[in-house]
């Protein structure tokens, strides 16, 4: 008797409920797939929004530049230059990672493009450059910058500290806010994709009515209906899900490049072959797997929980 | 086991009078009731509570041993694997073949594929249907359809088996044949209870009956208290 070999292998639980129609086959991953694209994109934008804002901490708002009025005349304190005295000060203040006085040429270099090539021979009188890094999360301590003004001032009065620490700080507000923003987008996506999936599973239940309450006769436990329901969306939402994941990686490396030259000064041109490696941050390789295993996790809840809500109607 | 004290059964959501009014029954474990009664008199409504797809709206019904008012929803379907049905329409899925309707009840109890494939054969052979396993509900005729309802009804063997209608779609010499079944499981321990409106079929086969008149018990109850009689009187003669 050649019984088909697969009666056997039958995987328990099989579609006994007849689900293989009932669930919108096309439409549930159709829309999921969407949901996953949206979120990709909110995940892209929350990523970029906190890989910028480190890049304007550790950058521009850590660095600063402290101008030293007649470097070369005697300092308050004898036997110094008001040059060796602001060097000092800054030489003694834990919230600096470097400083470096700029040369007389590297001076000269800057003013060249308004002052002309002979610049030097005006003699003019220019103050000393100092460029400065602030360790990291000085540039958040405005109170330290503040202290290390004053005892400039004190060791070489005139002395400036030109800060971009306010208007990065502002940068970074902006940064974290767009951050929550795309928090706050991803969540709504999350809340729309289960709202989708609970409609489904109870367009589902309608249409199986008469099988569930047959089974439901025969002895089948409420995990046992939510199973056979909640095995079909969580493979239909995970088949969404991977296809919006796949959908959303072009495009999110497309943005990645364009976005390169302002996150990696190494990689100068999208033309780059480093580029394209270097385009999606590590980051979202992970989360981009990682929205497919949450729309197939979203999938399975939502039934679940719809499922076992509509069998509490049966006795 | 059944036994019913002071039952009343109103559908939830439904105002007017109980469907079923004061039922005051006792089946003994083994025994075989005949299920009688004009239309509408309630017997498929009794039917229903016995089968637990619904729950008595007042008084207490014991069934196989529990108390079904005080059971939970896990216990109620533990309770449902031990009861067979045939029921008026079949209620077979028809996307299944006629093997897996049959095997429905063991999967549901989570047997392994390797006896439910052996039983249901066997099964399937005993009705006559072995040839037709693969053959979808809605490509079967209505005697065969009722012989996978009755298979599916019998093959896990329960301590109660209802029947609505039974002999409804066979001929004489089948609804013979089934009536051989029934008796042949009565006699392995099984309850029964067969509601018909075939006077001749009661007449051929004499036993006890429930008989329902406007949702009332108007003879067969027994002493809803009436402890263990003996169980030989309270099967189907014949």
């Amino acid at each position: 008797m050649a019984e088909p070999r697969r009666r056997w292998l039958r995987p328990r639980g099989a579609d006994d409920l007849g689900l293989r129609r009932a669930l919108a086959d096309r439409a549930l991953p159709l829309l999921v797939a969407s949901m996953t694209f949206l979120a990709a994109l909110s995940a892209a934008g929350f990523v970029a929004a906190s890989a910028i804002a480190r890049h304007w901490q550790e950058g521009a708002a850590a660095s600063l530049t402290v101008l030293v009025p007649r470097p070369g005349e005697p300092a308050a304190e004898p036997g110094r230059t008001r040059r060796d005295a602001a060097l000092a000060v800054l030489g003694g203040s834990p919230a600096l990672a470097e400083f470096r006085a700029l040369a007389d040429t590297e001076l000269a270099d800057l003013l060249r493009p308004w002052l002309g090539a002979d610049a030097e021979r005006m003699s003019l009188p220019l103050p000393a450059v100092i460029a400065v890094r602030l360790a990291h999360g000085a540039g958040e301590r405005g109170a330290d910058l503040d202290a290390l003004a004053a005892r400039l001032e004190a060791a070489a009065p005139g002395a400036l500290l030109e800060r971009q620490d306010v208007w990065a700080r502002r940068l970074a507000v902006l940064a974290r806010s767009l951050q929550a923003c795309a928090g706050v987008v991803l969540l709504l996506v999350g809340a729309v994709a289960a709202a989708l999936v609970a409609v489904a599973t109870r367009a589902g239940l309608a249409a199986r009515r008469e099988a569930i309450e047959i089974v439901h006769l025969l002895g089948a436990t409420d995990a046992y209906i939510a199973a056979g329901f909640a095995r079909r969306v969580t493979w239909l939402a995970g088949l969404g899900g991977t296809a919006g994941a796949i959908t959303a990686l072009p495009i999110l490396l497309a943005l990645g490049l364009l976005a390169l030259p302002f996150l990696r000064r190494d990689i100068a041109a999208a033309s780059d072959p480093a580029a394209l490696a270097g385009a999606v941050p590590p980051l979202l390789w992970l989360v981009l797997p990682a929205l497919a295993a949450a729309a197939a996790a979203i999938g399975w809840l939502t039934a679940q929980a719809t499922v076992r809500a509509w069998l509490r109607g049966l006795p | 086991m059944i036994r019913m004290q002071a039952v009343g059964l109103r559908y939830p959501g439904r105002d007017g009078p109980e469907v079923l009014r004061d039922l005051d029954a006792f089946v003994p474990a083994g025994g075989f009731r005949w299920l009688l009664g004009p239309s509408g008199a309630g017997k498929t409504s009794l039917l229903r509570l016995l089968y637990l797809a619904v729950r008595p709206s007042r008084g207490r019904l014991d069934l196989l041993g529990t108390e079904i008012g005080a059971a939970d929803r896990a216990a109620l379907a533990l309770l449902r694997r031990r009861i067979g049905v045939v029921f008026q329409d079949f209620r077979l899925l028809d996307h299944l073949t006629a093997f897996d309707n049959v095997a429905l009840p063991l999967r549901i109890a989570g047997r392994p594929e390797g006896q439910i494939r052996a039983d249901v054969t066997e099964m399937l052979r005993w009705v006559g249907l072995h040839s037709r396993r693969n053959v979808h509900p809605p490509a079967l005729s209505g005697g065969e359809q009722q012989r996978v309802a009755i298979a599916r009804a019998v093959i896990n063997r329960p301590s109660l088996l209802l029947a609505d209608e039974p002999t409804g779609n066979l001929d004489d010499a089948q609804a013979e044949r089934l009536m051989q079944l029934l008796k042949e499981l009565n006699r392995l321990g099984t309850t029964v209870v067969v509601a018909t409106h075939n006077a001749a079929l009661v007449a051929r086969h004499p036993a006890p009956a429930l008989e329902l008149e406007a949702g009332q018990l108007v003879a067969g109850g027994g002493a809803a208290d009436g402890g263990r009689r003996a169980d030989r009187g309270q099967r189907v003669d014949g």
